[in-house]
């Protein structure tokens, strides 16, 4: 396309001015983010499988320590990861009214590499490569690449930002910022490390036991916050609005979310640290913090489902925006349970157990995961011009399988790790610990034969989507009988 | 109202700006003190940088992802300290790069495990650990046993970490080589290692080659009892 601006008179005779979106690598990135689920998705149930019956455990390559780093690369920068690029740069020119910054060219390489990235770091960590920081594995040269992905994504988004035709930034775009800028000081900050030659993936981090165990948590805490929450958030203040046709319930509302949230929840990861040897104050500033930061994540979710006000109704015919809408209630649900988790004398039971783990899925698979289907359904329709999705029933299959899914593992996790937790601190009545730690691993058994049954139903629904996907895409128009409730017509301008 | 935030919803550059400044104060306030504050980490007795064999196995230990089913962190709480032993202490970990503090317990904490069990016990655990411990989840690590140990690179290993501050001296980074050989070989004289070393445990699984799992065992081996608690007390320990 050689003017990325062009006139042109609408059925009305009114003259607009239409933007040619780069709407091509936005679908690009939709199709990877399906494949990234259901290799996520099929990871985590394996490995589920593993703790449920340990002789699935198939070394070296397959061995429970190698495979868990890929799940969380898969789901977390494979999965999140494809959905944000496509999220971000599907909003960003539209709400900017401008074609995005760099070509063709650019944004294509910001696919390909970054699609590189995340086979390398999890092919890698089956070879047994691997600096051992929790969502930070890769050796230092992955580390490298990833950083000039990053700094090229974030050149494009702020480019096309300041070529905007709307004196506005949408909020979406401030919540992309957010996360964009954060995870380039948290990549920068946590994988400083020095190699042991430039020919050898190996190094050692610069720096060691009680600082560097504060760097991870601050890594780690913030990975979620922003990667998992502030870039979702922008997702949340764009598709919602959109698929509600209502404008967000409280403008001044998303200001006070934006600024305490993004200011908030840099102090939390402390709260992954209690009662070790972390200095008190670090622990009681990542307690007190959490708790504060449920009052912006609250009035985030508040923001978003109030948006639904009188559009209610669209939750019965719209199977998109109720996996939206679901993701924002977890959303809630998870952000509540997080500064309960995060107080000390909770924390002395909930830690080291599987309460944690069942605690970042429900923020991870109820908010994240529903949050991408509910803006990849709405996405597929509009990139590739279909009246709606080739089958509403399979959306509706998708939806109560993901619950179920997401039900069987939170509920599993909660008792496990509640279970665990007592277990473990159980005294009898002559003094003792009652229980040896192997009996806490047997009875762990049921529940996480369970988790894996949970795991296999959202596989199953993620399937689906795909097939759907690969249906609405493929086939012609006419034959797709849902009446939409988008018209793929002309991208005019302030559409 | 002097302040309007259309100039922030405005100019993106503005945005971008206070963005990176609020996103900054928690992580420095939190992070840098750490390392001014001297007490951060407590001053005891007895914490060594680890042999070169330790060091291997510890490599080993990062590569096949132990830390995601075992910490490395005793919490300062009853049941803790009756069941895995006196709490961690920062100083046990100063010389960790990165730490291993973990942050699951799918198998036991193991900051204390050193000397919990014989040499041979844990060759056999590793190999088939369900052989040992029928309800456990752990995958086997025989091929451990089978693999010759690569420590080609262990003066490469020791040369960054003594640049990162973990006090190898000369002799040691001399001696890499004859120390992983004399840790792993019941019939050496280990005399000059152990004074380098004090508490180091010899580990060898087979005679004639050094394995992965020999060094694998030599880590687990000394991990929680490089400080002698008998001449440490709480008044010491207090921040």
């Amino acid at each position: 396309m050689a003017s990325s601006a062009a006139t042109a008179m609408l059925d009305d005779g009114s003259v607009v001015n239409k933007v040619f979106y780069n709407e091509a690598i936005v679908r690009k990135f939709v199709i990877a983010a399906i494949i990234w689920a259901i290799i996520a998705f099929c990871l985590g149930t394996y490995l589920a499988s593993e703790l449920a019956f340990p002789q699935l455990n198939i070394a070296p390559y397959f061995n429970f320590g190698r495979l868990r780093p890929a799940h969380p690369t898969a789901a977390v920068f494979g999965f999140g990861g494809n959905v944000l690029f496509a999220t971000s740069f599907y909003i960003v020119q539209r709400t900017s009214r401008a074609r995005l910054f760099g070509g063709r060219a650019w944004a294509d390489f910001v696919f390909w590499a970054y699609q590189l990235q995340v086979a390398n770091m999890c092919i890698s960590y089956l070879l047994g490569f691997s600096k051992s920081q929790e969502y930070a594995e890769g050796e230092w040269h992955l580390d490298l690449w990833l950083a000039v992905i990053w700094l090229s994504y974030m050149t494009i988004f702020i480019g096309t930002l300041t070529r905007r035709k709307e004196p506005h930034i949408y909020v979406a775009n401030w919540f992309f910022i957010a996360y964009m800028s954060m995870i380039l000081i948290l990549h920068v900050g946590r994988n400083l490390c020095i190699p042991i030659s430039p020919f050898r993936a190996k190094s050692y981090s610069l720096f060691s036991g009680v600082q560097d165990a504060m760097i991870q948590w601050w890594y780690g805490h913030n990975v979620v916050g922003f990667f998992l929450t502030a870039g979702f958030l922008g997702i949340m203040y764009y598709f919602i609005p959109k698929a509600a046709g209502r404008p967000v319930y409280s403008y001044r509302l998303s200001i006070v979310h934006f600024w305490s949230l993004t200011f908030l929840y840099v102090w939390v990861g402390a709260h992954h640290l209690h009662w070790t040897a972390l200095p008190d104050w670090t622990q009681t500033l990542g307690m007190a913090f959490s708790i504060m930061l449920w009052m912006p994540s609250w009035g985030g979710m508040i923001n978003g489902i109030m948006t639904l006000s009188g559009a209610w109704d669209k939750l019965r015919t719209d199977p998109g925006l109720r996996f939206s809408v679901t993701a924002v209630a977890f959303y809630g649900m998870s952000t509540f349970e997080g500064p309960l988790m995060a107080v000390r004398d909770v924390n002395a039971l909930s830690h080291y157990t599987d309460w944690t783990v069942g605690h970042v899925h429900s923020g991870a698979l109820g908010w994240v995961m529903l949050v991408s289907f509910g803006a990849l359904y709405y996405l597929i329709p509009a990139l590739w011009r279909k009246p709606g999705m080739y089958s509403t029933k399979l959306m509706e299959w998708h939806y109560w399988l993901a619950m179920t899914g997401i039900m069987f593992y939170i509920f599993a996790m909660w008792i496990a790790g509640i279970t665990q937790g007592l277990m473990w601190r159980a005294y009898d009545s002559h003094g003792f610990l009652q229980y040896s730690f192997v009996e806490s691993v047997a009875a762990m058994h049921p529940y996480y034969v369970v988790r894996a049954i949970g795991g296999g139903l959202i596989v199953t629904g993620a399937l689906m989507m795909a097939y759907n996907a690969f249906r609405t895409i493929t086939t012609s128009d006419e034959s797709i009988l849902w009446a939409g409730r988008r018209t793929a017509g002309a991208l005019a301008a302030g559409e | 109202m002097a302040f309007s935030h259309a100039i922030v919803e405005k100019n993106a550059f503005v945005l971008i700006a206070l963005t990176f400044g609020v996103l900054s104060i928690g992580g420095a306030v939190e992070i840098i003190p750490l390392f001014t504050i001297h007490t951060t980490v407590e001053a005891v007795k007895g914490v060594r940088p680890y042999t070169p064999l330790e060091l291997a196995g510890r490599d080993i230990y990062i590569r096949e992802g132990c830390y995601l089913c075992h910490s490395q962190q005793i919490r300062s709480l009853r049941d803790e300290v009756e069941r895995y032993g006196h709490y961690s202490l920062a100083a046990e970990s100063m010389y960790d790069h990165p730490f291993q503090w973990g942050s699951k317990r799918i198998g036991p904490d193991i900051a204390r495990v050193g000397g919990k069990y014989s040499n041979d016990w844990q060759y056999a655990h590793l190999k088939n650990p369900q052989a040992l411990v029928p309800e456990s989840l752990m995958p086997k690590f025989g091929f451990l046993a089978e693999t010759k140990l690569d420590y080609s690179d262990i003066d490469m290993k020791l040369k960054v970490q003594r640049l990162l501050g973990t006090p190898y001296t000369d002799e040691d980074l001399a001696n890499a080589h004859k120390d992983i050989e004399a840790q792993a070989d019941p019939t050496a004289d280990a005399t000059a290692l152990l004074k380098r070393y004090p508490k180091a445990v010899e580990a060898s699984g087979k005679t004639g080659s050094v394995t992965e799992m020999d060094a694998l065992v030599a880590y687990l081996q000394v991990l929680g009892t490089m400080v002698n608690f008998a001449d440490t007390s709480e008044e010491q320990l207090k921040q």
